[in-house]
This record gives C-alpha cells, sequence and structure tokens, in this order.
C-alpha cells in the first residue's frame, strides 16, 4: 500500500485526527486520485494515519496510508496534484510506493518548548535535568477501559536534553516511545507542574520532528 | 492578538472553527482592499457555514474589486468565557484582525432566537449596541436574511437593513459604501443615499407612535423616507452568482457537504409557512445550468454528499432531467446525492429508491396537522392516503423507521385534531403490520409536536398563540393516548416558542429587552446548553413588556402591523382572504393549478413568474 509523509503545522494543528482524514479524503478527490472504497453499508474512502496527532500539536513526520482505486500515478505528480488540493499547514513532503510495516515504528523525536513569561526561572534547566534523570517519574495516564494508571515516564524516555532558547523559553528534545508502549510529549510538560510547580510553565506545546524504528533509524 | 489565540485554542472545545485557513478560503492583501467587511453570521461556526445565503454573499462580494468580505462566527461559551478572560475582542477568520476596525459589519439573520447573538457579539467586538451611539462611517451595521422582514425589535441597534435576496442590493450598497469612504462622507449622509436603493431600510428614517392601548398608531417616514420598502430579487437565476468554489471546512459542520438551489419561491401555500410566502415568485433555474454547477463544485470541494435544495424540490420541473443526469455522475464518482423535501407522489417514490440516501434515514413526514379537516385549514396538502401509500412501499422495501412531523397549537385546533396525530400514528403502524416484508425488528414510528408561532407575512400573520399551558395539556392529551412501544413521542418545550413568537411579531419596544437579557449573559438561545428563559422573563419584566401581548393576543386585521411598511411581494388583501379560506376551511389549490393571485409576480420584470 502506498504511503505518504507529511506535515502539520501553523493553522492547520487545530485539525482533529478524525477531521483530518476526511480533510485528506476530499483533498485526493479534489486532486483526481480517486481511493478505494472499504466495504460496508456506507462504504468510505479508506485512508489511514500512523500515530494519531493529539490537536494542537505539529508535526513534520506524519505518514498516511492510501490506496488509489485507478491507474498508478508518478509519486513527483501526486505529490503535486496533492499539494495543491490541500489546505495551508498541510503539505506532502514524500510519496513512497510501499511503506514499512506500522509495528516496527517505535520512537519519536520531539520537542516541547516551556514558555515563561516573565523569564525563566534561573534554577530551571538544572531542575528540568534532574527531573528526567529520576529512576521514577510517575505519572496518571487514563486507559481505554477509563482507569486511571500510573505510568513511569522517564523509562519511556530514551534521550533528553534541556537547553535555553531565550530569555522567556526553554526547549526540551527527547526521543521518546511512540508505540508499545506510547509516552504522550505533553506528559513530560505534565510532569514539571506535578513534581516541580515553582518551574510551571505559562504555555508549553510540542512538535513532533521525526520518527525511528527501535534501532533509530528513520522510519518511512 | 494571534498569540493570545494560540495560547487560547488548546483549552477549547473543537479549535479548529476559530482559526479560518479552510479550502477556498479568500484572503486577500490589505493594500489592495479598499472596504474591508466582517460578514457575521449570528451562530456558531457549525450552523454558519451550512449557511448558503452566507456562502452566495460571501462569494459575490469577494468578488468585487477593491472589497474583501471576510467571516465572523459566534464563539462557544468556553471560546467566549475565555475571550472575556483575557480582553480579546471578536476577530475575523480570514485575516485574525478585530471585528471593530472593518468599514462594515453585516448579519445576516434567519431566526429570531439569534438576535440575543447580534447583541452579544457586538459586545463581544467591543462596537457601541446602538447605532444612535455609532457615529462615524466606519463600522457601519447592517442586516440582512428572512427576519429582515420584520427588524423592528433590532431597529434600535442596525443602522440600516437590506431585504430580500442580496445578490444585487448587496453589491450596490458595498459600491456606494466605497465611494463614501473615499470622498468622506459622513455616516448620515451615507444613510440617505443608501436608503435611497431599492430593498434598503434606515430605521431611524422612521418614527413609531403608539396608540394607547399599545398597538401601533402611525409608522410616519422622515426626510422623504420611503412610504413602503419592498424586497429585492433575482429575476435570473440561471446567471446569477452561484458559489461552486465553495469554502470547504476543515472541521464537521452540520450540512457538511455540496448544496445546489433549484429554484426559488413557492407554489404551495402552507398558510403558517414564512418562506413559503416571502420568497415569492417561483423562478426557475434549468436543468443544464444545475447539472454544469454540480459537476463544478463536486470536482473542486471534493465533498461526498450534494443537496438539490428549495422550499420544495419535488416541485421543480426540471426534476427529473437533472437527476438523470446527475445520479450516473455521481454512482460514478461515489457522491451521495440527497434531495430533501420530496412530497409523496409516484416519481418521488421512485427517485427515493434510486438515491441511495434514503436508505440512512428513513421516511419523514411533516403532515402538520393531525385531521384532513385541519390541513385543510392550514393548506398542508399532505393527504392521509399519501402518507400510507408511501408508508406501504417503504415498509415493502425494507424501510422500518417513520418521522412524523406536527404543530400543536394550529388556529381553529381541537382535541379531535391533536388526537387525530395518534390516530395517523396508529394507522402508520397497522400499514406496517400489513406491508413489512421483515418484521423481526420491529417498527420505530417517531412523532415530534412543536409550538405553533404565527409569523408575518402569512395568512396567520393575526393569529393568537395558545398559551403554554394549554400548549403543555395537548401535549400531554396526545402523550396519553400514545400506548404502544413502537411509537416515540416528543414534544419541544414551550418557551422557547414563546419568545420566538414575541420576537417575530415584535415592534421596536422590544430593543431595551434584548439588550437587557444579553447584559444578563442571554446567548446561543437556539442550544439547549445555553437557553435561559429565566434571563428573558426577567428581562421582559424588567422593561415592563406584556408578553401575551405579542403572542396570546393576536393582531386586529384592522391594526397597524409592525411590519406593514415592508413589501415582500404578497399583498395582505391576500394574506387576508387566505386567513378567511382558513377559518372556513377551504384549501387554497397550489400555484400551478391556477394563479391565486398573491401578488408577488408584480415584482417581476424580465420573466415571468414560474409557477
Amino acid at each position: 500500500m502506498p504511503r505518504l509523509l507529511f506535515e502539520k503545522k501553523g493553522n492547520a494543528v487545530w485539525i482533529s485526527h478524525l477531521d483530518l482524514m476526511r480533510l485528506f479524503q476530499r483533498a485526493f478527490k479534489r486532486a483526481g486520485l480517486p481511493l478505494t472504497h472499504g466495504q460496508g453499508y456506507n462504504p468510505r474512502p479508506q485512508v489511514s494515519i500512523a500515530l494519531p496527532l493529539s490537536v494542537g500539536i505539529e508535526s513534520s513526520c506524519e505518514l498516511l496510508d492510501f490506496d488509489l482505486d485507478g491507474a498508478s500515478v508518478p509519486a513527483e505528480e501526486m505529490k503535486e496534484r496533492l499539494n495543491r488540493a490541500l489546505v495551508e499547514g498541510v503539505k506532502v513532503l514524500e510519496v513512497y510506493d510501499e511503506g514499512r510495516k506500522i509495528k516496527h515504528l517505535s520512537l519519536l523525536e520531539c520537542t516541547v518548548a516551556l514558555e515563561y513569561d516573565t523569564g525563566v526561572p534561573a534554577e530551571a534547566v538544572s531542575g528540568l535535568r534532574e527531573l528526567f534523570g529520576r529512576e521514577e517519574v510517575l505519572m496518571e495516564k487514563k486507559t481505554k477501559s477509563g482507569d486511571i494508571q500510573n505510568q513511569n515516564i522517564v523509562s519511556m524516555i530514551r534521550r533528553m536534553s534541556v537547553s535555553q532558547k531565550d530569555e522567556n523559553a526553554l526547549e526540551l528534545r527527547a526521543l521518546i516511545c511512540c508505540q508499545n508502549p506510547t509516552l504522550n510529549p505533553m506528559q513530560m510538560a505534565a510532569a514539571i507542574e506535578k513534581y516541580l510547580p515553582d518551574l510551571k510553565p505559562d504555555f508549553a506545546k510540542c512538535a513532533r520532528l521525526e520518527i525511528y524504528d527501535n534501532d533509530e533509524t528513520i522510519f518511512r | 492578538m494571534t498569540e493570545l489565540i494560540q495560547r487560547i485554542l488548546p483549552t477549547v472545545q473543537k479549535p479548529a472553527r476559530y482559526t479560518g485557513g479552510e479550502y477556498n478560503e479568500i484572503r486577500k492583501d490589505p493594500a489592495d482592499v479598499r472596504v474591508r467587511v466582517a460578514f457575521c453570521f449570528p451562530d456558531t461556526y457549525e450552523i454558519g457555514m451550512s449557511n448558503v445565503g452566507m456562502r452566495i454573499l460571501y462569494g459575490v462580494m469577494n468578488e468585487m474589486d477593491g472589497v474583501w468580505c471576510e467571516r465572523v462566527f459566534a464563539p462557544w461559551g468556553d471560546m467566549e468565557k475565555a475571550m472575556r478572560e483575557n480582553n480579546l475582542p471578536l476577530w475575523a477568520l480570514e485575516s485574525h484582525q478585530c471585528v471593530k476596525d472593518f468599514d462594515m459589519v453585516a448579519f445576516t439573520i434567519g431566526y429570531e432566537m439569534a438576535y440575543s447573538n447580534i447583541l452579544n457579539m457586538m459586545r463581544l467586538a467591543g462596537i457601541p449596541l446602538h447605532a444612535k451611539d455609532r457615529h462615524d462611517l466606519k463600522g457601519i451595521v447592517f442586516a440582512g436574511g428572512v427576519c429582515a422582514f420584520n427588524p423592528e425589535p433590532l431597529a434600535d441597534f442596525i443602522d440600516f437593513f437590506s431585504l430580500g435576496e442580496g445578490e444585487e442590493s448587496t453589491v450596490e450598497i458595498v459600491a456606494l459604501y466605497d465611494r463614501a469612504k473615499a470622498e468622506g462622507w459622513s455616516k448620515d449622509q451615507f444613510l440617505t443615499e443608501v436608503s435611497k436603493i431599492p430593498g434598503v431600510y434606515v430605521p431611524s428614517f422612521y418614527e413609531h407612535t403608539y396608540n394607547e392601548d399599545g398597538t401601533l398608531a402611525a409608522i410616519i417616514p422622515l426626510n422623504g423616507a420611503p412610504a413602503r420598502i419592498t424586497k429585492r430579487i433575482v429575476e435570473d437565476l440561471d446567471n446569477a452568482y452561484w458559489p461552486t468554489k465553495m469554502i470547504v471546512p476543515s472541521t464537521e459542520i452540520v450540512h457538511d457537504r455540496a448544496n445546489l438551489e433549484v429554484f426559488r419561491g413557492c407554489i404551495r401555500g402552507c398558510r403558517f409557512c414564512q418562506a413559503g410566502f416571502s420568497c415569492r415568485p417561483v423562478r426557475k433555474k434549468s436543468p443544464e445550468v444545475l447539472y454544469r454547477q454540480a459537476v463544478e463544485i463536486m470536482e473542486d470541494s471534493g465533498n461526498n454528499e450534494i443537496t438539490l435544495s428549495s422550499l420544495s424540490t419535488s416541485d421543480y420541473r426540471g426534476l427529473k432531467e437533472l437527476t438523470d443526469q446527475m445520479i450516473p455522475y455521481c454512482e460514478q464518482h461515489r457522491i451521495n446525492l440527497s434531495v430533501p423535501s420530496l412530497r409523496a407522489d409516484n416519481f418521488s417514490r421512485e427517485l427515493m429508491e434510486k438515491l441511495q440516501t434514503v436508505r440512512k434515514s428513513g421516511l419523514t413526514f411533516a403532515p402538520e396537522a393531525g385531521t384532513q379537516r385541519l390541513r385543510d385549514v392550514i393548506n398542508k396538502n399532505l393527504t392521509e392516503e399519501e402518507i400510507l401509500t408511501t408508508c406501504a412501499n417503504a415498509f415493502a422495501g425494507g424501510w422500518n423507521n417513520v418521522k412524523l412531523y406536527f404543530m400543536l397549537g394550529l388556529p381553529t385546533e381541537t382535541d379531535e385534531d391533536v388526537l387525530g396525530i395518534a390516530d395517523l400514528a396508529y394507522k402508520v403502524i397497522k400499514t406496517w403490520k400489513e406491508h413489512a416484508t421483515n418484521k423481526k425488528r420491529g417498527v420505530r414510528i417517531h412523532v415530534a409536536t412543536a409550538y405553533f408561532v404565527p409569523k408575518p407575512h402569512t395568512p396567520f400573520q393575526w393569529e393568537q398563540q395558545i398559551t403554554p399551558d394549554e400548549y403543555l395539556r395537548r401535549c400531554r392529551l396526545l402523550k396519553s393516548h400514545f400506548y404502544s412501544k413502537s411509537i416515540e413521542y416528543n414534544y419541544h418545550a414551550p418557551d422557547l416558542s414563546r419568545l420566538e413568537a414575541i420576537f417575530a411579531r415584535g415592534d421596536r419596544r422590544l430593543g431595551p429587552v434584548l439588550e437587557e437579557a444579553t447584559l444578563h449573559g442571554a446567548r446561543l438561545d437556539g442550544w439547549d446548553e445555553y437557553f435561559n428563559y429565566s434571563i428573558w422573563f426577567d428581562a421582559i419584566n424588567k422593561c415592563g413588556i406584556d408578553p401575551d401581548f405579542y403572542t396570546t393576543r393576536g393582531y386586529g386585521e384592522e391594526e397597524i402591523l409592525p411590519w406593514d411598511i415592508i413589501d415582500v411581494g404578497v399583498s395582505k388583501k391576500f394574506l387576508l382572504r387566505e386567513r378567511h379560506r382558513a377559518q372556513e376551511g377551504i384549501i387554497t389549490p397550489d400555484c400551478r393549478h391556477g394563479c391565486a393571485g398573491c401578488g408577488a409576480n408584480c415584482l417581476l420584470k424580465e420573466v415571468e413568474c414560474d409557477a
């Protein structure tokens, strides 16, 4: 099944996962690229996005699998036609004839920007390094069945750096588990609020940069 | 401001409705723009983006050189709260600029319960509520839509109204503003000139005086303002603007599909229906043009559904020709073709079978009244036999879901008419028992009743609304006669319809009520989550208004009505004749069986009424 790599930035980050699927279904139609449809009572065009992205998070590494109904179109042409049919902020970067099995996708490189409106506290960088250097940082997570489970988030962070971007912002850059188990990067910002309330940022926002398999090879 | 919005967005539901940036959104370089219009829809994005009128006028204004029209919607409660906490004024989706910085602020008003949103949006934008407190040409506020056919409750707040279809008049209005701005006119100078455009009503140019009993004594035009304002219409729909490059929302809206209007006006003459009279005369659009536009919209938007809209689509003469062309196209491109408001005739039945969408939605009928007698009174030309025959066919075809919509409190209604609704529901069950091919799954009959609201420009514009207590008594009476598990009965709470009735036939004395209620938090009244009758009740009391004056009193035939100076084409004499026929239970056949002489054809100069 063909796969495409796309980015989601700017105002498009506010589009939800389900809305994004519908947006792509329509974009394929506008681009004159008919998709195969599922079976069933009300057949829908089939597209599938690898790791659903939370609303508000930007990304340069989203994968979408699709299947064209009809003649194949060269990858480069498909990319151009789709980009003409998409909205600002959603952009196809690459089209592949075939992708790797999604189950081999396991790591995500991401940033969490921490904004302090009255300036970054002096002890913040060292404080955060200490926090994420601990053996165990427990955070509550809601399971699918609605139960609350404690999750040790540092066990899911393979690497992390803390750096000061400017006088009002810090940046966490981390390589984290994104499948079995999954760490939502916003949990790192939430952990600061829980364990170091004095270092709670005024605003935190997250970005996905790249995805890898378990051997840290870029995943496509 | 944009940075602030970015921080608020993660905290609210469905943030995509506040950002703009959809496919086909129109952006212009402010340096090339002379007139900026903030087009406000007084409800949420999901409702407003489903509104065809707004899509048309958005396109019409943006086709104008030097004019940029942007969209503004009412925020949901969570966003409104965040805006107030952060002093964030209402913004337009395209440029994210504050509404108060625009040259013109336009509202389109489709239903009375949006009035509170208009005032609330003006407050959120930081625009002075009263027209008299806005002194500059910049930021002039105007409004259109069906509610403009009785605009008096809003007279204090809106500088001028544009009556009727806006494709042509909006261009004339905005072009005049363009000139006024260039030549440095005052607001008064502009209002004087704009009032000369046919279809434009400037409320401050009229004085209302009242009799001791509270009825209107006179409507006095000042400074040579026209004595009557006639609504505008588009005569040639084939050559009128139609938005084939529609904005495709990036988030789900109420009617998430492409839309094609097949004709305007209505031949039916149901006596309670405001649109049926105020949208006359009937003007056709040719199937060739419609098919061409349908293909254009579908190819451009990528939508998977298109609906053929009008007040009564099965009355469109070209329906067979159009659907014969569209069905193969839609099948080939996997598009759902939806044809609402089909009637129970043979062709419609065949068409329904061909259309995929019917399988999803089941059958819906709006008999409106339970007995043939009362259906004759309201001139609803739908017989029990038609309903039952259509049901029989549908049940035989495997459907098992029927919705029946009625109104309670119609003129001359008796308990016998109320119980006729129950009888009809049982006849539908009996029909199912006789015709259903698969009885294992049972049958579901949904019955819903609404509280009749008399509307201006209809034969029932003089009628009394029954009291809320009487309405509830009739609801309970009906409910006590439903004992089958197959029937689900829902009735609307009376408060909203009573308020709707007050404003529908309201006058200028209601302005303070709107101001008071919105000051105390009234907004989003069309939403159960927010509608709070006690706010309105308090405001009505505080302003010394008697709600019964506008509702249960009824209006005298000799009385001056607040909307008398507005001419929608249909004559008052005709409405009165229809009222008297209703009282005698005499039907008026639809316009194709013979012209009933409503008068709306007088609005046409180039073409004939296509009824």
